[in-house]
């Protein structure tokens, strides 16, 4: 296989813009959006920003990118307010789904605009992605198909190599092939060019693996933030006869819980230290893992009483002793 | 690829011990770069460098400055012993309880275990008991 690039080793020096954020609320009418959010985003990482549709996600991308301006508390791009310092804003592109291309312009236009608009753009790499992604560079937007769209949003982004990079939820109309290219184009590119990259999304299986860091917000509101890895070991189902699954996760987060017959199986946020692990065993339960996109559906489950105030229900670090 | 079962730096970490110790890494040869593995693979690389990283901690690769990293020279033979010390636990006592739970009598494992002194299980041993061996390798070969 081909690598495209040949890559140097990464050395420990970041590069892109941090994102900070403090009491940030964005209103529409009575509903808080994004409801007193503090959050900080480390540089030069790939953070997943995850969320069910609804819960904030691309009200959050589109302030960082100052699109949106808070209704309350603040938003710091590379430490400045990016709706007021024209520098920043320049330096960060955020991809929506389906481009945000104007219907009339053509794909030639679209790379002309970000061309003139964008620093750090790579033009031979936006013409090879072009070819890769086979867009027609004559035709108008309009007359692209929603999955070309994507394609020449993820081209835009991609080739902007903004020290601030979003994409939200941007491949989602791209086909299986296509975002098999995203994928494959992201890492190098990412490597190559290290930059701050936040991909926003619900559909977390195939992507998972990009993320260094995730972010999972629920109705406006954090509901945990960490290394992808890690979190990836932090939720654990226990399956066991009911009276001894109850006694067992008693005392810990269960997130969900289902029950067949005399069987329980209960989600639990948090490791097992090796001594909680040796009683299950000798309790006659069994322990499994629980993937990161069951562990995302369980935290962001709207009819789950627990989670009534995502933010609240959590223990910090996850752990649960 | 990776399961879900434990972080995928551990799994990375696995997947070249077992190449190790099944000779497809042999010693002081190169491994694929963290970058080279985490596009191949598809994983971010700050994953990728977290499971080299250990297995620099651990001796069983070591780093040449601006060049790479390679396999120790005592690696194969430090994990053989480990895995010699974990080897009843992990494989012959879990195949001796799913044989009493379904009543396969231990005499006749016995008899299959005296007869393969004869008979050498096939495939080989090693392969047998870790399916994963060999994408290392290949991927290894094709990035050169």
């Amino acid at each position: 296989m081909s690598l495209g690039v040949e890559m140097r080793e990464r050395d420990d020096v970041r590069v892109g813009l941090s994102v900070e954020t403090r009491n940030l609320t964005v209103r529409f009418g009575a509903t808080a959006a994004i409801n007193d959010l503090t959050i900080s985003l480390e540089p030069g990482k790939i953070h997943g920003l995850l969320g069910r549709n609804g819960s904030g996600k691309s009200t959050l991308a589109a302030t960082f990118a100052a699109f949106r301006a808070p209704t309350s508390g603040s938003v710091r791009v590379g430490g400045h307010d990016p709706y007021e310092h024209a520098r920043t804003a320049s330096q960060i592109c955020l991809i929506r789904e389906g481009g945000d291309i104007y219907d009339q312009q053509s794909v030639t236009c679209a790379l002309a605009l970000s061309r003139s608009m964008r620093p750090y753009w790579d033009e031979k790499y936006a013409k090879y992605l072009i070819r890769r992604f086979q867009l027609p560079l004559g035709k108008k937007a309009q007359r692209l198909s929603r999955g070309q769209r994507s394609a020449l949003g993820v081209t835009l982004g991609l080739a902007s190599r903004a020290p601030l990079t979003i994409f939200d939820e941007s491949y989602l109309g791209m086909d299986a092939p296509s975002r098999e290219i995203f994928y494959e184009e992201l890492l190098p590119d990412y490597v190559a060019h290290p930059r701050t990259i936040i991909v926003s999304t619900h559909l977390i299986g195939e992507v998972a693996s990009l993320f260094e860091e995730v972010l999972v917000i629920d109705r406006g509101r954090l509901v945990v933030q960490g290394d992808a890895d890690d979190l990836r070991t932090r939720g654990v189902e226990v399956v066991g006869p009911a009276a001894t699954v109850d006694r067992f996760v008693s005392g810990l987060t269960v997130l969900a819980e289902r029950r067949l017959g005399a069987t329980t199986s209960a989600t639990v946020y948090g490791r097992l230290n090796r001594e909680r692990e040796r009683d299950a065993a000798a309790a006659g339960l069994s322990l499994g893992p629980v993937g990161l996109q069951d562990l995302f559906i369980h935290l962001t489950s709207p009819d789950d009483p627990a989670i009534g105030d995502p933010a609240a229900a959590l223990p910090p670090d996850g752990a649960s002793r | 690829m990776f399961d879900e079962r434990s972080p995928i730096y551990v799994q990375i970490a696995e997947q070249i011990k077992n190449d190790i110790v099944n000779g497809i890494l042999l010693e002081d040869e190169q491994v694929m770069s963290t970058n080279q593995y985490a596009a191949f693979y598809r994983i971010n690389p700050a994953t990728a460098a977290k499971a080299f990283q250990q297995l620099v901690d651990d001796g069983v690769l070591y780093k040449r400055r601006g060049i790479g990293m390679f396999v120790s020279r005592t690696a194969r033979e430090e994990l053989r012993s480990a895995r010699r010390d974990r080897f009843f636990a992990d494989v012959v006592d879990p195949m001796i309880a799913a044989a009493q739970a379904i009543g396969v009598p231990l005499d006749e494992v016995v008899r299959r275990v005296e007869s393969s002194r004869r008979h050498p299980a096939v495939p080989a041993a090693g392969a047998a008991l870790t399916p994963t061996s060999g994408t290392h390798a290949t991927a290894e070969k094709a990035s050169r």
